[in-house]
């Protein structure tokens, strides 16, 4: 296209005639047109891609991008020194691990370590499609899940806060022990943390309760039902949105910060205070003129 | 008191004043006193007085204008009208706290600038009383002793004391009877006592807060259930009790539990546990042996738990064994079977005390 647009530019730089340069528009246009209906339905076509051309695909991506861990055949690699686990088998893992591990920028790793941190996705949209599919073409694994599974926007008013009430309680008794009860994360052992939840897109929270990613147990759908999931996910969305009644909510981390802020501030303002008091004051060398205080 | 640099003020041969021995260097005193510009220039003093009432003013008005935010601003559903907040929660405390901090800047300007400050010296007395005093309160009790004859008269002198000693007797009773002891209570049929919790043979375990059971074909590898017994659930279908207040959440602190699922060549049994798990379905109790905290930290891929108090961890593959921290015992196991429809049953109670030590713990 610039090539074109480069050799009009140049025609109608040397004949100045408006007609001639109306012309090479003209034929610019349709040229470029042409050109678009000739390739246009093999783009179309490359849309509406077979499964088996987009497992292809994926495998392709696959042994580019993540075999040097997890195997040329996702069956998992152990390293040489001890033989822990440098990349798990991804076989049965599913769809929807990948989704997650893929599309929030967990995997690929930068090395193999306890935690996988949130970063900066590598791979576009199509890319994670094709991955996926790869790895759910080897066994049997759970699904990436759709927009009905994990949105209330279906029910009625009271059926969504009755949702949103038993999210709570099932937050509350089987996540906070890691997560905080706030969502804010926490640590683990050996300088792991559970992730804070806040902000997380919802499909991403369903996912990992559905695969449980790196050290979290999973909450499949025998454990945890889809409704139960999606209750969660409800909950989780509504305290994001809520209000802090109990003035600045400080991380949500409990007496740690709470703790720091009352050191920190209320005792550090005492020091100031208490400082202040017994500062000295200016002096001055002159004498008052008749001698207050003389009887002291 | 004496003046700076004033030697002469105390008086040798008073008793109370300590005798001043000779120094070897002469003590120098306070320094000249230094006047502050306030004490000198009227000017400035009559600047640090206005300050003062300045600040005594604005005390007042923020005083002022707590009444009224508190009369005038809507406390309700407008919690996040300032930086998040609510208008009247943060202009109360705002007033409130302005009103308390002007008086306090008020006061230590006061001082710091027109009161005076001159410096003072006061001698340190000795603290005992002098010895004419000492001498007479010692005679006044001997003379109460003799006269009492408490040396002479054994007989009192004894009862007294045992009459007095017996007396802590009725509050050990007393405090012992402030709530039954656990020999009273314990009742291996109800659940009761440290040492029984209400899981029977063939109760379920079911998902604890939803109170749904569990069945053992639906668990997938690395799932963790926070689970309770079916008991603590009671519907009609089921038959139990209903259990209400500080029994339900004695029987709740007591008999909550953990079940992962892990690849079942992964669990070394227990010596007689062979057949407690199930499938690589594996249940302990989910309370800590150190002091009691409810646990649920796990990790689906090195199969330990971890106690969020005081950083026990217990590894699940291996009979909950504590593998860090400060927990003495491993979680207690609970025995799990399977019923005719699939779901997960208790093959008994836990067949120890779940939970922190106790003094009479290892006596049963």
């Amino acid at each position: 296209m610039r090539l074109l647009n480069r050799s009009a530019a140049r025609i109608s730089r040397h004949r100045r005639g408006p007609v001639v340069g109306l012309v090479a528009l003209l034929l610019g246009l349709l040229l470029s047109g042409g050109l678009y209906t000739a390739f246009a339905p093999a783009q179309a076509g490359e849309q509406a891609q077979s499964d088996e051309e987009l497992v292809d695909t994926g495998r392709k991506l696959f042994l580019a991008g993540c075999s040097s861990c997890h195997g040329q055949n996702a069956e998992g690699l152990s390293t040489v020194r001890d033989g822990s686990l440098k990349g798990p088998p991804l076989v049965g893992v599913g769809a929807a691990a990948v989704d997650f591990q893929v599309g929030t920028g967990r995997m690929p790793m930068a090395r193999p370590e306890q935690q996988a941190p949130r970063k900066e996705v590598a791979y576009n949209e199509d890319e994670v499609k094709a991955l996926a599919a790869y790895v759910a073409s080897l066994a049997p694994g759970p699904a990436i899940p759709t927009e009905e599974d994990y949105s209330i926007d279906g029910l009625t008013g009271t059926q969504r806060e009755e949702a949103i009430v038993r999210g709570g309680q099932i937050f509350l008794t089987n996540c906070t022990a890691c997560h905080n009860f706030n969502g804010s994360g926490g640590a683990m052992p050996r300088g792991g943390y559970a992730p804070k939840l806040t902000g997380v897109d919802e499909k991403y929270i369903y996912e990992a309760m559905l695969t449980g990613p790196q050290a979290m147990p999973t909450f499949s759908n025998g454990n945890l039902s889809p409704e139960e999931k999606r209750d969660v996910i409800a909950y989780l969305k509504t305290i994001e949105t809520q209000p802090e009644y109990g003035g600045f909510g400080l991380g949500g981390l409990g007496p740690v910060s709470e703790g720091l802020f009352a050191w920190l501030l209320g005792i550090g303002g005492l020091v100031g205070f208490a400082i202040w008091i017994a500062a000295h004051t200016t002096r001055t060398t002159l004498t008052p003129p008749i001698e207050k205080g003389a009887e002291a | 008191m004496i003046e700076p640099g004033n030697d002469d003020a105390i008086t040798p041969g008073h008793d109370r004043t300590p005798v001043v021995s000779e120094e070897p260097i002469v003590n120098p005193g306070l320094p000249a006193h230094q006047w502050r510009p306030t004490d000198v220039d009227p000017r400035l003093e009559k600047r640090a007085e206005r300050q003062v009432a300045a600040m005594f003013v604005l005390s007042m008005i923020c005083g002022v204008l707590f009444v009224v935010a508190y009369f005038t601003l809507e406390i309700g559903d407008n919690f996040d009208t300032v930086i998040g907040l609510g208008a009247s929660t943060v202009a109360l405390g705002l007033a409130l706290g302005g009103a308390l901090l002007f008086i306090g800047i008020g006061i230590i300007q006061w001082a710091r600038k027109l009161m005076g400050d001159h410096e003072i010296m006061e001698m340190r007395h000795p603290a005992a009383s002098s010895a004419e005093d000492r001498e007479e309160t010692l005679a006044a009790l001997s003379l109460g002793a003799d006269e009492s004859g408490i040396a002479r008269r054994p007989l009192i002198r004894n009862t007294m004391l045992g009459s007095l000693g017996l007396l802590g007797l009725p509050a050990v009773v007393l405090l012992r009877d402030l709530g039954p002891s656990n020999a009273q209570i314990v009742d291996s049929e109800a659940g009761t006592g440290l040492q029984h919790t209400i899981w029977k043979q063939g109760m379920r375990l079911v998902r604890d807060v939803l109170g749904t059971p569990i069945k053992a074909s639906d668990l997938e590898l690395g799932d963790l259930v926070n689970a309770a017994p079916e008991a603590l659930f009671p519907t009609e279908e089921n038959g139990y009790d209903e259990i209400e207040g500080v029994p339900l959440q004695v029987q709740k602190a007591k008999s909550s539990i953990i079940i992962v699922k892990m690849e079942p060549d992964k669990i070394k049994p227990g010596k007689g546990r062979e057949n407690w798990s199930f499938d690589g379905l594996i249940c302990y109790s989910k309370i800590c042996t150190h002091v009691g905290c409810p646990i649920s930290l796990y990790e689906r891929t090195t199969h330990h738990v971890l106690c969020p108090c005081h950083q026990s961890t217990f590894d699940l593959a291996d009979s909950a064994k504590v593998i860090f921290g400060p927990a003495h015992r491993p979680l207690p196991q609970l025995p799990m079977a399977v019923d005719a429809e699939g779901y997960l049953i208790a093959q008994s109670d836990f067949t120890e005390p779940v939970g922190a030590s106790y003094w009479e713990r290892e006596k049963q």
